[in-house]
């Protein structure tokens, strides 16, 4: 086989490539329906549209890899929200970094919450967070006294974030979530803790006879999402210029899952790539863009983001089957 | 073989729950020695082998190596001191690549540092160069069959420079020609002066590998022997404490009418014109290799997959059996080969387990009695001498021979006249093994016509008054019990036609 054939048969059989004809199939299609989709300024939106989700999407991946799940990473991002958009509002004379590392410890520390209930209880995470997902929610009700967080308090350079670019047009918060992916890459696939966490999905059983120390680890993970997802909270303060405790994170983690499930990443745990995370939430994305370019109802897009989950899952499923039935043949045939 | 042990167990004992499994143990291992563990379920050699490993802790009881004593508190210590347990069915990460497999919890770099991926492939293929196996280090471990999944672990063992690798029952989903390969290894590592645990329950192959043998029983040592100096019969009586000859009493029974009698039963692919009866107070065997049909033809019987042609009668009279509850009915019974699959309720309690076939008993009058339910589970509990904590904890949590009784116990509150038994005895220890016997020879003994389906030559030999035996789907002998040898048997059951694809498909 030449090196070329090689090449594009290992690109066939790798889902990321799946998901990148899908993303420039939907382009080519929508773009043919309305052309306005194919232009800069959509791709414009599309770029904004993604940090949010792909930051998130870091978080919720490397909880799914160790087999578990976080429902409550919506209620995380609002609660972070709340907290910096009081503390803009407040106290005015705090530097706004501290306002936003403050946000971002308190996603850590209500993630540490998830993994340590988790852990110390052995619940299962899906229960737990969607538990803590009604908790949370009600904490940012009871801290910020149902009050929204008005647009004059957010802070001009926070809003800047969303609007300037260093660079090509770019706008900060799109370069700072790729930075992100870029660090959540090298973390999962080039640093041993990393590969604990695939290990760890992959086979909680015999994680610990490998001496992988499961309870830290399955906590840091669910910290790592909670921050991810305070960081997310602050992006959306930035983007959207205020804080509703109502409605500020509501169906996040919907959207996240379904983001990442897209992107190949196994409810199963042990199997997922940043790549395949990333062009999943870059798919969605253009899904979210195009659906009111073609004039499909807002309602539809909850009908759509379940139904492209239980696609996923199915499609996922299909590609587990066939590659152990393919896996079977080849044994018989040796 | 050095004089020194490699390593030397003194008086080790485990407790489990107050319950002890394991009782004062002395045991030498020798460096360059392939030892083999014997002993029924529960007899306590997994367990000696897995406190060596560092699985488990023993509640008294000190291990030295090389004459230093060493504390093995978990599996880390075990593979920094140069011990590896190899599980049956190795314990790996499906997801991850061989080679990442090889190195997963090595603890020589931080747990912040980098992967070094190149090294790491690089090294993996060295080890799997020194062991003579191709396979592919950089392809996920899911796409490995068993036996190869076990070499990744005994590459995995070299990695850490082990002296001491255990296998446990590592032939058991192994082909034969994987077999001889695991063991021109594990004779390959012994003359390199590694010790070697073997756990079986195949006596022929601790007879093939082995040089020392210890047997365990009832969770004590009983004794160390040379391999060459002992029969199989020799090992069986120290494991069980008896001759098996002893444990088969065939009690002489009545044999009357014919109570079961099937004609030119046929299902295309499967099977075809199979006739043959069965007399109450008659144990008819069913012999045959894996893939000759037997277990179609019993289905076929009871209804799961009826044949497409062909008659049955049940006590003289023409039936249709076009599902299991019209078998059940006529006073049929089914217990299937693999209870795991098709047998128990695994979640549910023994009681409901044993009941399931009688709903009409336990609810006379339309709800569940709880009275009727508990007596019957009683009767059942005393009848077999099912082991239990109690009748209302899950089948699933019951050893292999007790949820084996309990699948009995619930087909004979059915009465049956005409039992079915589908390898009853698969995957359970001798001495409950012996058990059984008994009681099928009761139940034969009651008037009860059996069709015993066993791939166990003696068991049949031993207890079937006819031996049938099948070969490729069709009947090629019926033998009396007098003129049935293994030989007489093994003749008749291998194919004639030379196709054996269609048993090493099954």
């Amino acid at each position: 086989m030449s090196l070329i054939t090689k090449f594009l048969s290992t690109l066939l059989h790798r889902r990321e490539a799946g998901i990148a004809v899908m993303i420039v199939l939907l382009a080519l299609v929508v773009g043919a329906i309305q052309p306005r989709f194919l232009t800069l300024e959509t791709l414009r939106i599309i770029a904004l549209a993604i940090p949010l989700i792909l930051i998130a999407a870091m978080g919720q991946m490397m909880v799914l890899v160790a087999r578990h799940v976080d429902l409550s990473i919506g209620s995380i991002l609002a609660f972070s929200s709340i907290i910096a958009g009081i503390m803009f509002r407040d106290l005015p004379d705090v530097p706004i970094i501290i306002s936003i590392v403050a946000a971002i410890a308190c996603g850590g520390a209500l993630g540490f919450a998830n993994g340590v209930i988790v852990t110390l209880f052995r619940l299962p995470s899906i229960i737990v967070t969607l538990g803590t997902l009604s908790l949370y929610r009600g904490l940012v009700f009871l801290v910020s006294g149902a009050r929204q967080v008005d647009p004059q308090y957010i802070p001009r350079s926070l809003i800047e974030m969303s609007q300037t670019s260093p660079i090509f047009g770019i706008p900060w918060i799109v370069i700072l979530a790729f930075v992100i992916a870029l660090l959540t890459y090298f973390f999962l696939d080039h640093v041993r803790l990393g590969r604990q966490i695939y290990a760890l999905g992959s086979n909680p059983v015999a994680a610990p006879l490998r001496g992988i120390k499961v309870v830290p680890l399955t906590i840091l993970v669910f910290t790592m999402s909670g921050a991810l997802a305070g960081l997310t909270g602050i992006i959306y303060a930035s983007r959207f210029g205020y804080v509703n405790p109502g409605i500020t994170g509501v169906g996040f983690e919907f959207t996240v899952i379904a983001a990442v499930v897209i992107g190949g990443v196994s409810i199963n745990g042990g199997v997922g790539t940043v790549l395949g995370t990333v062009l999943g939430v870059i798919l969605l994305g253009m899904v979210n863009v195009a659906l009111p370019l073609l004039g499909v109802s807002a309602f539809w897009q909850d009908v759509i983001y379940g139904a492209v989950i239980v696609i996923a899952l199915l499609i996922d499923k299909s590609v587990r089957d066939r590659s152990a039935r393919a896996l079977a043949a080849a044994r018989s045939a040796a | 073989m050095a004089d020194a042990p490699l390593i030397a167990a003194r008086g080790i004992s485990k407790q489990f729950a107050g319950v002890e499994v394991l009782s004062d143990v002395d045991l030498d291992l020798m460096a360059g020695e392939i030892h083999a563990l014997l002993g029924e379920n529960g007899a306590g050699k997994s367990t000696f082998a897995k406190i060596l490993a560092g699985v488990h802790r023993p509640t008294r009881g000190t291990l030295a190596l090389n004459g230093q004593p060493v504390e093995v508190n978990n599996p880390t210590t075990a593979q920094r001191l140069g011990i590896t347990l190899i599980h049956q069915e190795p314990i790996s990460f499906p997801d991850m690549s061989v080679a990442e497999n090889l190195v997963l919890g090595r603890t020589d770099s931080a747990l912040l540092g980098r992967v070094p991926w190149a090294e790491m492939e690089q090294g993996a293929k060295d080890l799997m160069t020194q062991l003579g196996v191709r396979i592919d280090v950089t392809k996920p471990m899911r796409g490995l069959s068993i036996a190869d999944q076990q070499m990744v672990e005994i590459a995995r063992a070299l990695a850490s420079d082990s002296r001491l690798i255990i296998m446990d029952e590592p032939t058991a989903p192994l082909t034969p020609k994987e077999v001889d390969t695991l063991f021109k290894i594990a004779r390959r590592l012994r003359d390199e002066g590694r010790t070697i645990i073997f756990i079986s329950h195949r006596l022929e192959e601790v007879q093939a590998l082995c040089d020392r043998a210890t047997i365990f029983r009832d969770g004590a040592l009983v004794d160390t022997v040379d391999v060459v100096d002992v029969t199989d019969e020799d090992i069986i009586k120290l494991m069980i404490g008896r001759p098996l000859r002893e444990l088969i009493h065939k009690t002489g029974s009545e044999i009357g009418e014919v109570a079961l009698e099937v004609s030119g039963l046929s299902q295309p692919g499967m099977f075809k014109n199979i006739s043959f009866s069965v007399r109450k107070g008659e144990i008819v065997g069913l012999a045959g290799l894996v893939g000759a049909g037997r277990t179609d033809v019993a289905r076929a019987i009871f209804g799961v997959a009826p044949a497409q042609s062909g008659t049955i009668n049940v006590n003289g009279a023409p039936v249709t059996i076009a599902e299991p509850s019209d078998a059940i009915d006529l006073g049929l019974a089914f217990v299937p080969e693999d209870r795991a699959v098709a047998g128990i309720f695994k979640t549910l309690s023994v009681e409901h387990n044993i009941t399931a076939t009688v709903p009409g008993k336990i609810a006379p009058r339309g709800f569940i009695s709880r009275g009727i339910e508990k007596a019957l589970t009683a009767q059942s509990v005393k009848q077999l001498r099912i082991r239990l904590a109690s009748v209302r904890q899950p089948i699933g949590e019951l050893s292999g021979g007790n949820q084996q009784k309990a699948i009995l116990a619930r087909w004979l509150h059915t009465d049956p006249q005409i039992l079915i038994l589908d390898e009853p005895t698969r995957g359970i220890d001798i001495g409950v093994k012996a058990e059984f016997y008994d009681m099928i020879g009761k139940l034969a003994a009651d008037g009860r016509a059996i069709l015993l389906i066993s791939s166990e030559l003696p068991e049949l030999l031993a207890l079937c008054d006819r031996i049938l035996v099948m070969a490729e789907g069709e009947l090629t002998a019926d033998l009396l019990r007098a003129d049935a040898t293994q030989e007489t048997i093994m003749h008749a059951a291998v194919p004639k036609t030379g196709n054996h694809a269609q048993e090493s498909a099954a």
